[in-house]
């Protein structure tokens, strides 16, 4: 009899990638993720124990080391860390009102690379990708086709786009085929 | 695509990421269990549905998921102005570059959109 009998687990849509001529998408590896609400008052106490500054305009982003901090709303941000320390741990430590919930699994990322990265999100996504309008490091919360998703530029012609698990080989299949038109 | 200006994200964003949510400016009452049943019907069921000016609540919900007002002409679909939520209906004669005061082929009305009232008691 075996002792034990363990999961064989596999994240969603892991080893997918595809490669157009001028898009290039993949699967992100798996991060922490946090969900984080707190009112002003709160702000810079989060931020010191999180170790970098929560940004507090519309469609902005703070990055230190391996955690992000993505705006939200007013009083909302995504908070990712593909290290090994988990954002939720530092928060737990601050006693200033905020409510912290952990959705690690909740989402999956994508990164979506090329000069014709924007193009490819466009196909799905309604807003003005341009650099003017959204410059490296902004952030929203948007729609991809059908379905929600936060949307971070990281570099000129690099995006990071995160989804509901849910909604991953959607979004994944979205893209491939976005790229492919993009391409085209 | 409609564009709609967020108050809070302070930009004009795809009408995709909104979402409307009814009549705005509908105060609930303060001591609810003493109101009549016509008032609470008022409250609760009826809704104007102007031909012109409407002001609304609308949702962000795939942007930054905030709840504000806007005034829109049910006619044009033009939005006239968007504000956050809990603060005063603004004075739509002071907003200068209102698309309905420009394109407005009738002066603006100023009664009361006929609403459905309940018929009173008196006159049964
Ligand atoms: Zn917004």
């Amino acid at each position: 009899m075996a002792k034990s009998s363990e999961a064989l687990r596999n994240p969603a849509q892991a080893g997918r990638e595809f490669s157009a001529a001028a898009v290039k998408l993949a699967v992100l590896p798996p991060a922490h993720r946090l969900s984080l609400r707190a009112p002003e008052s709160s702000v810079s106490a989060l931020s010191k124990a999180l170790g970098l500054a929560l940004p507090n305009r519309p469609k902005t982003s703070a990055a230190k080391g391996s955690r992000m901090a993505l705006w939200l709303g007013p009083d909302e941000w995504l908070v990712i860390d593909d290290g090994a320390k988990d954002p939720l741990e530092a928060c737990s430590k601050v006693p200033a009102l905020h409510s912290a919930v952990g959705i690690s699994h909740r989402n999956v990322a994508f990164s979506v690379v090329g000069i014709d990265a924007a193009n490819a999100i466009n196909a799905g996504c309604p807003q003005d990708l341009s650099l003017d309008a959204f410059p490296v490091g902004a952030c929203s919360r948007t729609i991809l086709g059908k379905v929600e998703i936060v949307l971070l530029r990281t570099a000129e012609d690099q995006f990071r786009v995160e989804c509901w698990r849910s909604f991953s080989d959607y979004v994944f299949t979205f893209l491939t085929e976005a790229a492919r038109d993009a391409a085209a | 695509m409609l564009l709609i200006r967020c108050p809070y994200c302070e930009e004009e964003r795809p009408e995709l990421e909104f979402r409307n949510a009814g009549e705005a400016h509908v105060v609930r009452s303060s001591d609810m269990a003493s109101i009549s049943d016509e008032d609470f019907e008022k409250f609760f069921f009826i809704r104007n549905n102007p031909k012109g000016v409407i002001f609304e609540r609308w949702r962000h919900v795939h942007g930054c998921a905030r709840f504000f007002n806007a005034a829109r002409d049910t006619v044009t679909d033009k939005f006239i102005v968007t504000y956050k939520a809990g603060m005063p209906k603004p004075d739509l004669d002071k907003i200068t570059d209102a698309p309905s005061a420009v394109a407005a082929t009738e002066p603006p009305a100023k009664k009361k959109p006929a609403r459905r009232a309940p018929a009173k008691k008196k006159d049964a």
